[in-house]
């Protein structure tokens, strides 16, 4: 069990706990298993190529979204940044409706995250720290629900939708995500320990009821991992490609499947397919810069499977 | 240690806004009933939101696709069905294009698995090092998984293009550089891994590093005071701790690379993707499927294409199964 990682793993231990600030490297002693070895040249030299491969592909996006075509395609092809960003933004902003997708894709993905941290919250409570009949095996199906990939259900759920009167509308893509597997496994790992049944016991004695408890007790409790779980879920809901690709169409598309549409397109402009890929991953690149810490500490956490 | 904050504020509001003591006998009963359907019902509300969205989105249209296999439905009257029996399965396997859908998610899927949780696994022992700046590090080689299937596609279908590619232009300086990547048979498979590969292998690294950081320190120490060098203890202390972990991120590749779809779509974009290459040489099951249904407007032999990738996983959860209980016995 990863009973200690969790809290702490999340990067949210010092900020919860002030006493713990300063034991931040104490505390990477005791975790940091194995290696209390200091990494060598080696490893730095190897993490700077391989840092340097992770960035690589998105300068060059900005390079490409910032020339004309025919320069983009040339030999030897661009390094360096060119003049023409803000005229590619535009064209792209224009001609792909890429405006409309914006504004589409943060409906979305707002909805979706919501939902899910609302939804997901509630359930990993309840797995967490509530006793019912049947709760091992529930939480197995819910765990199991994770190995179906969404092509086995994409042909009926498409004729669903466009029966309901949904098709090729945002409630077809929104829906169906509102809540999810890992979300739930993600909320009840961290309630685990971080809930204490103290707390739940004390506002039982003080008469609150199972709702009144979730309110004032288990939210203030699960906010930190609340932020990551958004935070994850929104850069999925963002990112999301096959389904929506399906279902939503050129009139009323997502970003990303605007941009396949574009690349789709009989003679797409490279650079002003590569300004649309800009725009779509701005602002995730924005999250990341600020939130870094957080999300790295999210996708180790659900990770230790317990 | 679990940290509970702000536990104050939660005693005082709890105690707040418990405004009622209670009086009447009778009154008391009543609520005591209450309160036990209230702690009877409550967890089932509270997990029903998850079965209630996946069983009308997840379970029932994967039911839902084996009624449809055995139909005749066309996308230009979905309201319309007609049994056809196993016509439609037969139809997808008698078709060569469906055998080299399966080759190609198979064989994509190694090379882009294989060499992906190798580099993972080696990052991950990096970044377990007492490093400057480790945060630092760690977002870095995560960016590539804030980047979507799209954005990503379309920028390696430009370093990868034949013509004035970024990559053939990198090569010719060491005599290379008229590959025709997307053309080739297996020079188009390595591109859509490398795809692959780019996107993902930070992310496993971090799950890596996260289960190397829950292996107790007197493993190692142990270890050491046996005279084990860092080489075996890498080898006998950290891969068997790390073999569940290293399992479980197998299976969700394994299912991962089922669902490549973007990547193949967007590799040479236009017409081409959505047959997977002029001659099929990075079609994958996605692909086949949505270019059936979709393209084509057959949704019938599509759901059909569904049902064999749902066999195709439950035979590779099998073999999986089979190789976890073989790793567990030799382990000991």
């Amino acid at each position: 069990m990863t009973t200690t990682s969790l809290t702490s793993d999340l990067g949210l231990a010092p900020s919860s706990s002030p006493t713990h600030g300063g034991t931040g490297r104490g505390r990477r002693l005791r975790l940091g298993a194995g290696q209390h070895l200091k990494g060598g040249p080696f490893t730095y030299v190897s993490l700077i190529i391989v840092g340097l491969g992770s960035v690589l592909p998105l300068y060059w996006t900005l390079v490409a979204a910032s020339h004309d075509q025919q320069r983009v395609l040339d030999n030897p092809p661009p390094l360096v940044p060119g003049g023409r960003l803000w005229s590619n933004l535009q064209a792209a902003w224009e001609q792909a409706h890429l405006g409309k997708a914006i504004v589409n894709t943060a409906v979305v993905a707002g909805c979706i995250t919501v939902a899910t941290l609302f939804f997901c919250t509630l359930a990993g409570y309840a797995f967490a720290k509530m006793r019912f009949r049947g709760r091992g095996f529930l939480m197995t199906a819910v765990i199991a629900t994770l190995t179906i990939p969404p092509q086995l259900s994409v042909v009926p759920l498409f004729m669903m939708m466009s029966n309901i009167g949904w098709g090729g509308r945002l409630e077809s893509v929104i829906f169906p995500t509102l809540v999810g597997a890992f979300g739930v496994f993600f909320m009840r790992q961290y309630l685990l320990e971080a809930l204490p049944y103290e707390l739940i016991e004390a506002a039982k004695v003080d008469g609150a009821n199972n709702f009144r408890i979730v309110w004032s007790v288990v939210l203030p409790v699960a906010r930190p991992a609340m932020m990551v779980l958004g935070m994850l879920t929104f850069v999925q809901a963002w990112n999301d490609f096959f389904w929506p690709f399906l279902a939503l169409n050129q009139e009323n598309p997502t970003i990303q499947v605007a941009l396949g549409q574009l690349s789709a397109s009989y003679t797409p402009d490279q650079s002003i397919v590569m300004a649309g890929a800009l725009i779509s991953t701005l602002p995730l690149l924005l999250v990341f810069v600020i939130f870094g810490k957080q999300i790295v500490g999210g996708i180790m956490a659900g990770a230790v499977k317990g | 240690m679990a940290t509970t904050p702000s536990s104050p504020g939660v005693y005082a509001s709890a105690t707040g806004g418990s405004g009622s003591t209670p009086t009447g006998q009778g009154r008391s009963a009543w609520r005591s009933r209450l309160w036990r359907f209230d702690d009877m019902a409550s967890p089932y509300a509270y997990i029903a939101p998850f079965f209630l969205i996946f069983g009308a989105f997840g379970l029932y249209p994967l039911l839902y696709t084996g009624w449809i296999a055995l139909h005749r439905v066309e996308m230009t009257g979905l309201d319309q069905s007609e049994w056809v029996g196993w016509e439609n399965f037969s139809k997808i396997l008698q078709d060569s294009e469906f055998w080299t859908a399966v080759f190609n998610t198979f064989v994509i899927g190694v090379i882009s698995t294989v060499p992906q949780l190798l580099v993972a696994l080696g990052l991950a022992h990096l970044l377990n090092y007492k490093l400057r700046a480790s945060t630092f590090w760690r977002t870095l080689i995560l960016t590539p998984y804030a980047t979507s299937v799209a954005t990503a596609a379309l920028v390696f279908a430009l370093v990868f293009r034949a013509d004035g590619g970024l990559l053939n232009w990198v090569l010719h300086f060491v005599g290379f550089g008229n590959t025709d990547w997307g053309n080739g048979e297996w020079t188009s498979k390595i591109a859509i891994s490398v795809i692959v590969i780019w996107r993902w292998t930070g992310y496993n690294a971090l799950i890596y590093l996260a289960a190397m950081q829950s292996v107790p320190t007197e493993l190692y120490e142990a270890a050491s005071i046996d005279g084990a060098t860092r080489w075996q203890q890498f080898r006998k202390v950290t891969i068997p701790s790390l073999r569940p972990t290293i399992l479980f991120t197998i299976v969700i590749s394994t299912i991962g690379s089922m669902q490549l779809f973007g990547e193949p779509l967007l590799l040479q974009g236009g017409t081409l993707g959505s047959i997977g290459g002029s001659e099929h040489q990075y079609e994958t099951l996605s692909i086949y499927l949505y270019n059936y249904g979709w393209k084509l407007g057959h949704l019938g032999p599509a759901a059909a294409v569904a049902w064999t990738m749902l066999a195709l996983l439950l035979l590779i959860a099998l073999i999986n199964w089979i190789i976890g209980r073989f790793m567990r016995k030799s382990a000991v």
